[in-house]
């Protein structure tokens, strides 16, 4: 299918939250994804798991638009991501048209990415500010509401480099969220962690799934938050979902062999 | 004559030369730093033109001779109407020439700030324009600032060549001197000794100071 076939927007009532359709990623003569259909509804937690090199940090970093796509098309919010209208069609999205969709969706990487030369209130309050346009005073609140809330307002005068792994990943989560998006993504966000600290960053990433209608899209190695706090989960193989479903079905009786062979490894691991 | 003499009679020349080198070393520098981060982006940038544009300064001044440059700024480009006076034409060649050479500096430390870095503020939906100037060029400035120490000494020594265009420099008063009294080793020795202790009493402290400044903006100190 031609993209410019595609809708210029979803239809009212068939709008979920984002929507991948048939969806390519090819690194040279590699395929990483391979006509991926995902939908994530409003409010949703869903949960990317697979060996790696399965192609789940990409979805994430397709959703950022980080990584172009090399077919079909991804849809936020009923409107298109990946492209934009011009003359009634659709054709691939210019930088503008990237920017003013991204910042929608928020996003918490592996090694925090912290900028270490702002202190931890000012990692929060520079999207605000700088791209939001917000006035300082609104922002320095906003901000200092997140920090309380991911436990870090009393470290909120220091650089990245005096803080632990664990209390920067809780800064990048409030960084990202001082945008307001609609969409968070976690890309393996504990990877980096000492085991002592995964527990302060899922604790937070608990209470957002409770206290806030945010749309989430998480990449993770732990099986057992995953179970815990998503609402559904996808077993990436090779590019494509191999099986999803309700935590309890996919982790508790899991149907394909695939994923079979992918839980008990991971058991075996831990 | 004894150094000591020499010193007494002509210190107010060698004073003079070494305020002239000092105004030339200010101004030439503020010319390389812009010449550099002008150039430096515009080599990274995306649009042909402005990659070429920049391509051909750094391969034009980093490959031809600083003497020429000199003379060509001071004697050729009258003849196509831009005529520039000694001073002028003396910090604008070592500039431009320091500048070419600092281009590769900025664009390497440009490079060498982590690519998550870029990914985080392109996350947070900065535009190129302001990733560059609010997170990346604040750390790339921490990475490039012992190179461009450096680099500084050898502008310093570099501004003696405006003594050839009769820019009254430290150098141009000690061969003055030598012309007038025969007291080359003096006179030389003089100017040799004074270069040094700008570069290693002037220089190399204030950079190792404003390293220590943002290192701990950085908070790494």
């Amino acid at each position: 299918m031609d993209h410019g076939d595609y809708p210029l927007e979803l239809p009212e009532g068939d709008r979920p939250m984002v929507r991948f359709m048939n969806v390519t990623k090819r690194y040279g003569s590699l395929t990483v994804l391979d006509n991926l259909c995902l939908d994530v509804a409003e409010g949703e937690m869903v949960t990317v798991i697979g060996p790696s090199g399965s192609g789940k940090t990409t979805v994430l970093r397709m959703l950022m638009t980080l990584e172009t796509i090399n077919g079909g098309i991804i849809y936020v919010d009923g409107k298109p991501l990946t492209h934009m209208e011009r003359n009634g069609r659709l054709v691939p999205a210019d930088e503008r048209h990237l920017r003013k969709m991204r910042s929608s969706i928020g996003m918490c990487f592996q090694h925090f990415n912290l900028f270490p030369h702002m202190t931890a209130l000012q990692n929060c309050m520079e999207g605000p500010v700088q791209v939001l346009g917000l006035p300082k005073a609104e922002a320095r609140a906003r901000s200092e509401e997140l920090l309380e809330m991911v436990g870090m307002i009393e470290k909120k005068d220091q650089h990245p480099s005096r803080l632990s792994g664990g209390q920067q990943q809780r800064v990048a989560i409030a960084r990202a969220l001082a945008m307001r998006p609609k969409v968070m993504l976690f890309d393996e966000v504990t990877s980096a962690l000492d085991p002592e600290v995964i527990g302060e960053v899922t604790n937070v990433i608990r209470r957002l799934v409770g206290e806030h209608n945010l749309t989430m899209l998480m990449v993770t190695h732990q099986m057992g938050f995953a179970r815990d706090i998503s609402d559904r989960v996808c077993f990436f193989y090779r590019g494509k979902i191999e099986e999803q479903g309700p935590p309890d079905q996919l982790f508790g009786n899991p149907q394909r062999e695939r994923t079979q062979q992918f839980l008990s490894a991971v058991k075996e691991a831990d | 004559m004894s150094i000591w003499e020499f010193l007494q009679t002509y210190g107010a020349r060698i004073i003079d030369g070494t305020l002239v080198t000092a105004a030339q070393f200010v101004l030439a520098t503020l010319v390389a730093v812009t010449a550099a981060l002008a150039a430096a982006l515009g080599k990274l940038s995306r649009n042909l033109a402005v990659r070429g544009l920049a391509v051909t300064y750094i391969e034009l001044f980093r490959g031809t001779s600083l003497l020429v440059q000199l003379y060509w700024i001071f004697f050729v480009l009258p003849l196509f109407g831009i005529t520039l006076d000694k001073f002028t034409a003396g910090f604008l060649s070592v500039g431009l020439n320091i500048g070419a050479y600092g281009a590769e500096i900025v664009r390497g430390a440009i490079q060498a700030v982590p690519k998550g870095q870029w990914e985080a503020a392109y996350a947070l939906s900065m535009s190129p324009a302001r990733r560059m100037r609010r997170i990346i060029l604040p750390q790339a400035l921490v990475l490039m600032l012992p190179p461009w120490g450096n680099l500084l000494i050898e502008l310093l020594k570099g501004t003696a060549l405006v003594s050839l265009i009769s820019v009254a420099d430290l150098m141009f008063q000690a061969k003055q001197i030598n012309a007038s009294t025969f007291l080359s080793a003096q006179a030389f020795g003089t100017a040799l000794v004074v270069y040094y202790l700008l570069a290693r009493f002037l220089i190399t402290p204030a950079m190792r100071r404003l390293e220590r400044v943002m290192a701990q903006r950085l908070g790494r100190a």
